[in-house]
């Protein structure tokens, strides 16, 4: 138990370590000016904290969408629009991320905003759908059961169906996240920062050193953010 | 084929106990060893040593005066059939592919294979025609399991090792396959180690039977000793007492049949009745030439209106197979409340009639 | 058809926010671009598909081998299906630029980045797939004297097929759409369009790199899918 959870504090303080440490080293040690331009130091900063706001942002109002969406598709009253909502969230999520932000740069101008509104429409689509998944597979016989008791519809979806979906709608969250930690890196391609604005400068001035920092932080603050996610989602479980 | 194992030990884990311990057998030519003891006494991990599935930690196989160790397990296997109670059929695979694997890790030619799959099928007693393509999941249990067994005959191993495999069967299915395979086996001649929980089964199945405890093996004898003298308190209490009701699975229908009497389907009542005066039973059977069973006729139904006998017969049921014991014959006479039961080989031919009397007489002189 | 009929409804939901009243801005001048610049529009799919055919080559070669390796050394198999869910969460931009100096700028790199991202379905799925074959079914090939090659080549691979085929198929439809990215890098294919559009703010273009993207998926989504249901499943 405690074993557990030294492992994950070592886990994060070794992807926090690498997250800081690196850039840190870079920032110190510039190759040349293009490099110490591109790494100024509240440059780097700025743009670490565009991608966090960015994802945690787009995470949480998707999630409340998402789900909010999904379980409303899932009342019988409105399922018949469900496989409608479900198509086009399936469709929609075979648009490639860069595709997404474009688009919405096209109805919305460039900008921070136009990202954060375009994450997380697309990031509503996997939470949603797995919302919707994981309260029509519960046996109806439960369902049943909980109405027979005299449970109120109300208690019914707090008590019963959400907590047997739960898993499907934390692993639908997780993929959501992941979706838009990766687009957040895109972001700057329509002007909205974020720390993909180091790796693309980085390769347009041609500086190993500069991209490799963007893209380090960028892996490193993903794989953290999903790996956070994934502690959560095995607490909720236990 | 004759089988050989000498201080067989099997050790898990070290310090654990020895899951076989010491183990001494020989099984001959032609036998059929069933290894019987309760779950978890060893019998799958003595049967899987002699085809390398497990290593021993310590004794010798000898097959065919050949130490198994010495040998390649995968040549060894190819000689060895193996049935085990979960079956394993191939699911993708089509029942004829199932049948012929081991013929295909042999490179038979097709045409051979081919052949032999059909011949196995009927032996079997499935249409080959039928359930040649068909995969295993259209089957039923029981006629999954004659694949199983089909698929280990398949090379003609001279050895077969068969793990529960009527235990996953229902009573009346397995009752059935044991008896077929009794008369498979009467025609094959394998050398067979069985293994089973279920000492009726044994009684049954065995020439030979290996009773085991906790690794150890506790007595080693014909069906009729162990009944006769059983070793000591454990199989006494694995035997469960009543010996004269274990030995309706020991003897064969076959032993104490009575020749029945019989009319032609085409014969007149009134010659049926002069035939019906001399059965003590009020029993007689009608059949054609070739001795197929066609029909029963009794008192009620020589009453009824008609010329022949063909026409007032009636259908024949309270049949067993002339692999059954005694055991599955009373078991029919009971479930229909009558005196008697029909005895019917291959082609439903009819081979004779056992009744509850030739029961009782079997029973009393086997008692001295 | 429902398909189809929702793909209308995406259509009609892209061109009822109009932000510039009375212009024409979505179909008319999207339709005449796909006129005017079919041929470049071609070139660019026929790429996109080379990227994808090259590099899921790659991955069913690497990720099955894994698979089946780590079917064997169950505890290393955690451990491997883990790091393949790792790699899978790098954003591609940062997975392009690391690969730069193993593979430069260009085709090979988008090749090696979309393998990559490819692996974890492939290596669980073959994983699983072997796994979650019946133990009965394995010890009667074994104990019928099938070698262990054999028996991976007849028994374990065919069994495992339906579930492969499934990994294939979320790798493909996954590939499509990080095939874009690579794009950026020189890699070619239908991203271009969308990273060009960007650029000169030209909307058809941009729409038309993503609707094209889109549709191949979810073509390739239906034929892998109608694939899997023929597999014959036991
Ligand atoms: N692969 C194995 N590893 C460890 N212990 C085993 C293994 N197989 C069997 N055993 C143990 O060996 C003993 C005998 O098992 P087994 O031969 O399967 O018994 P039986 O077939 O008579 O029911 C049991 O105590 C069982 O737990
Ligand atoms: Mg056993």
């Amino acid at each position: 138990m405690r074993n557990k959870w030294v492992k994950r504090s070592i886990y994060i303080a070794i992807l926090l370590a690498i997250f800081v440490g690196y850039p840190w080293y870079n920032i110190a040690n510039p190759a040349d000016a293009t490099v110490a331009r591109g790494l100024m130091p509240e440059n780097v900063i700025k743009y670490g904290q565009d991608h966090l706001v960015l994802w945690g942002a787009a995470i949480l109002v998707a999630t409340a969408i998402g789900v909010a969406a999904g379980i409303l598709i899932s009342r019988p009253q409105f399922r018949f629009v469900a496989p409608v909502v479900v198509n086009i969230a399936n469709i929609g999520q075979t648009v490639p991320s860069i595709g997404v932000l474009a688009i919405f740069m096209g109805l919305l101008g460039m900008g921070f905003s136009t990202a954060v509104f375009a994450l997380i429409v697309y990031g509503i689509l996997p939470i949603l759908r797995n919302t919707y998944a994981g309260m029509i597979t519960i046996s109806p016989g439960i369902i049943e059961a909980s109405r027979g008791m005299g449970m109120t519809p109300y208690s019914i979806l707090r008590r019963i169906e959400l907590p047997l979906a739960l898993p499907v709608i934390t692993a639908g969250i997780r993929t959501s996240s992941v979706m838009i930690v990766g687009a957040a890196t895109l972001a700057t391609f329509i002007a909205a920062g974020g720390l993909g604005a180091i790796i693309v400068t980085g390769l347009s001035v041609m500086r190993d050193q500069l991209f490799y920092t963007g893209a380090v932080m960028a892996a490193s603050l993903a794989i953290l953010l999903d790996y956070i996610l994934w502690i959560i989602e095995e607490e909720a479980q236990a | 084929m004759v089988i050989k194992l000498e201080n067989l030990t099997k050790i898990f884990q070290p310090g654990d106990a020895p899951a076989v311990d010491n183990l001494t057998l020989e099984v001959d030519e032609g036998d059929t060893c069933v290894l019987v003891g309760p779950s978890g006494c060893g019998k799958t991990t003595t049967m899987k040593m002699v085809n390398r599935l497990i290593e021993p930690t310590d004794g010798k196989i000898y097959v065919e005066n050949e130490d198994v160790s010495k040998k390649n397990p995968i040549q060894l296997r190819l000689n060895i059939g193996y049935v085990i109670q979960e079956i394993g059929l191939f699911p993708h695979m089509s029942i004829a592919e199932n049948i012929a694997t081991v013929p295909r890790e042999l490179r038979w030619p097709k045409q051979k294979i081919q052949e032999r799959v059909d011949e196995l099928l009927s032996m079997v007693g499935l249409d080959p025609e039928l359930f040649r393509n068909r995969r295993p999941s259209d089957l039923s249990g029981g006629q999954r399991q004659r694949i199983g067994v089909a698929r280990a005959l398949s090379a003609d191993p001279p050895l077969m090792l068969m793990d529960e495999p009527f235990g996953a069967l229902d009573p009346i299915t397995r009752s059935y396959l044991q008896n077929e395979f009794l008369r498979i086996q009467e025609k094959i001649k394998k050398t067979i180690i069985f293994v089973t929980h279920d000492i009726d089964e044994a009684i049954k199945m065995g020439t030979k039977i290996a009773i085991m405890r906790e690794g150890k093996l506790v007595q080693y004898a014909t069906p009729d000793e162990l009944l006769s003298a059983p070793a000591d308190e454990f199989v006494v209490n694995l035997i469960g007492g009543n010996y004269s009701i274990k030995r309706l699975h020991l003897i064969r229908v076959e032993e104490i049949l009575k020749e029945p009497f019989t009319v032609s389907p085409e014969d007149s009542l009134d010659e049926a009745k002069e035939v019906m005066e001399k059965s003590q039973l009020e029993l007689v059977l009608a059949v054609n030439g070739e001795k197929h069973l066609e029909g029963l006729v009794t008192p009620s139904s020589l009453r009824k209106e008609g010329e022949r006998v063909g026409d007032v017969m009636d259908t024949p049921d309270l049949t067993v197979d002339s692999g059954a014991t005694l055991n599955d014959a009373l078991s029919v006479m009971l479930t229909n409340g009558e005196g008697y039961a029909l005895v019917v080989g291959d082609e439903n031919r009819l081979q004779g009639v056992v009744t509850l009397n030739a029961i009782m007489e079997a029973l009393q002189d086997n008692e001295k | 058809m429902e398909l189809l009929y929702s793909m209308g409804h995406y259509f009609m939901l892209a061109a009822s926010s109009n932000p510039q009243e009375g212009e024409p801005w979505f179909f008319e001048p999207f339709f005449a671009y796909l006129v005017r610049r079919w041929d470049r529009i071609l070139v660019m799919t026929l790429e996109h598909f080379e990227l994808i055919l090259v590099a899921t080559a790659i991955a069913i070669a690497i990720g099955v081998t894994v698979g089946v390796i780590i079917s064997y050394y169950e505890p290393i198999a955690y451990p491997v299906i883990n790091v393949t869910q790792v790699l899978m969460t790098i954003p591609s931009i940062a997975m392009i630029a690391m690969l730069i100096p193993l593979f430069g700028i260009g085709f090979n790199n988008g090749v090696a980045a979309l393998v990559l991202y490819m692996l974890l379905p492939l290596v669980r799925n073959t994983y699983t797939g072997i796994r979650e074959i019946e133990p009965a079914v394995l010890e009667s090939a074994k104990g019928m004297g099938m070698s262990e090659l054999r028996v991976l080549t007849k028994i374990k691979l065919p069994l495992a097929l339906p579930v492969i085929m499934a990994g294939i198929r979320v790798a493909v439809v996954l590939g499509v759409g990080i095939g874009a990215i690579a794009a950026y890098i020189g890699a070619g294919g239908l991203g271009s369009l969308i990273f060009n559009g960007i650029e000169r703010v030209n909307y058809p273009m941009i729409w038309t790199g993503a609707i094209f993207i889109s549709i191949i998926a979810i073509v390739l989504d239906l034929i892998l899918g109608w694939g899997e249901k023929r597999l014959y499943r036991y």
